[in-house]
């Protein structure tokens, strides 16, 4: 089962981000929504970043994570939440690299 | 999604309650939807399907794209009896993954070196149950044959609606159990729901495969759990 980790762990993204929030921090969610072939981190997986670009969590096994902080910092400032795509189809995501030969989705949304 | 939506969420999980946030990707807009909240045509299938299988992912329902992002606690199993089932059962409940609790209050059964990286509470169910309460997403297995220790766990197990509860012991051990708990005013719709003589019927013979056989039997209930009559908790 894909189960979620506990809520009351402080490890827990979700609790991080409410954590944060609470604390006057802007946060964005960013979500694996779909995930092709050998992906690291199963759908449902989540990070949490700030604007400061500080992160909790994860989308993949490090190898996107520094493209979708990025795009998060943008959509915490514009509000408009926005779906990005990695994999090796996509020249430029390859770059950022999902060298296991996966394909994600994530969505990132900001925190109202 | 907003903190107040957020902090509903992470309550619901903190009580170890199922829950679904669905998000619509177009706007980021969510909603929460509880285990056992009646919703009606595409959205109530794609609901029930998604607790059931416990997976989160996208759907294509009236023509908006959805999450389900599924949050489904942690299965717990709770051994009642340090025994020689319980020492086979520990790893393979792990493997399968399975957080295991063993409760015995006999402390020649309940050793750590019986259950070395075990959680292992040398208690009675009453005391050890206590700080840890029972619920829906927990399965309870009685292993010691002995109603002092067994009977007060298998009726808590009914009362908060543990998706799995099982008993070892022959058919006439579980009859003379059924009269007692009869007695102490167990309905016979809750008696049915205890799994006696425990375990799959694979003509288990030793410790080792009445493990298997009985954990077996609570994958087997976890994913086939009735959810459209809800997880049969009873009011409080």
């Amino acid at each position: 089962m894909e189960a979620s980790s506990a809520a009351t762990d402080n490890l827990d993204p979700l609790q991080v981000a409410e954590t944060w929030k609470s604390g006057g921090r802007d946060v964005a969610i960013a979500t694996v929504m779909e995930t092709w072939g050998s992906a690291p981190r199963p759908t449902g997986s989540q990070l949490v970043i700030d604007s400061e670009g500080n992160f909790h969590g994860s989308v993949s096994g490090g190898c996107v994570e520094g493209a979708v902080i990025t795009e998060a910092v943008d959509v915490i400032e514009t509000g408009e939440p926005r779906m990005l795509e990695f994999g090796v189809a996509d020249e430029t995501a390859w770059r950022v690299g999902l060298s296991c030969g996966g394909r994600i989705k994530v969505f990132v949304e900001r925190l109202g | 999604m907003d903190l107040a939506l957020l902090k509903e969420l992470n309550a619901e999980r903190a009580a170890r309650r199922a829950a679904i946030l669905i998000t619509d990707t177009a706007d980021g807009r969510g909603q929460l939807v509880r285990e056992g909240d009646e919703i009606s045509g595409d959205l109530g299938d794609a609901v029930r399907r998604a607790f059931r299988s416990g997976k989160s992912g996208l759907a294509e329902i009236d023509g908006r794209e959805l999450f389900f992002n599924v949050h489904v606690p942690p299965p717990r199993l709770v051994v009642i009896g340090a025994v020689h089932i319980s020492q086979a059962l520990a790893p393979m409940a792990k493997i399968a993954g399975f957080d295991m609790t063993v409760i015995d209050p006999r402390t020649a059964f309940a050793t750590e070196e019986r259950f070395a990286g075990v959680a292992l509470r040398a208690e009675w169910p009453e005391d050890a149950l206590k700080n840890r309460p029972l619920d829906a997403y927990t399965a309870l297995a009685a292993l010691t044959h002995d109603p002092k220790i067994d009977d007060y766990p298998l009726t808590a197990a009914l009362d908060a609606g543990c998706f799995y509860v099982g008993a070892l012991g022959s058919r006439k051990t579980h009859a003379r159990r059924v009269e007692r708990l009869r007695e102490g005013g167990l309905s016979d719709a809750d008696l049915e729901r205890i799994h006696a003589p425990i375990g799959l019927d694979i003509a288990a013979a030793s410790p080792a495969e009445i493990a298997v056989a009985t954990l077996a039997q609570i994958i087997e209930a976890l994913r086939k759990r009735d959810l459209a009559g809800g997880l049969r908790m009873r009011a409080a």
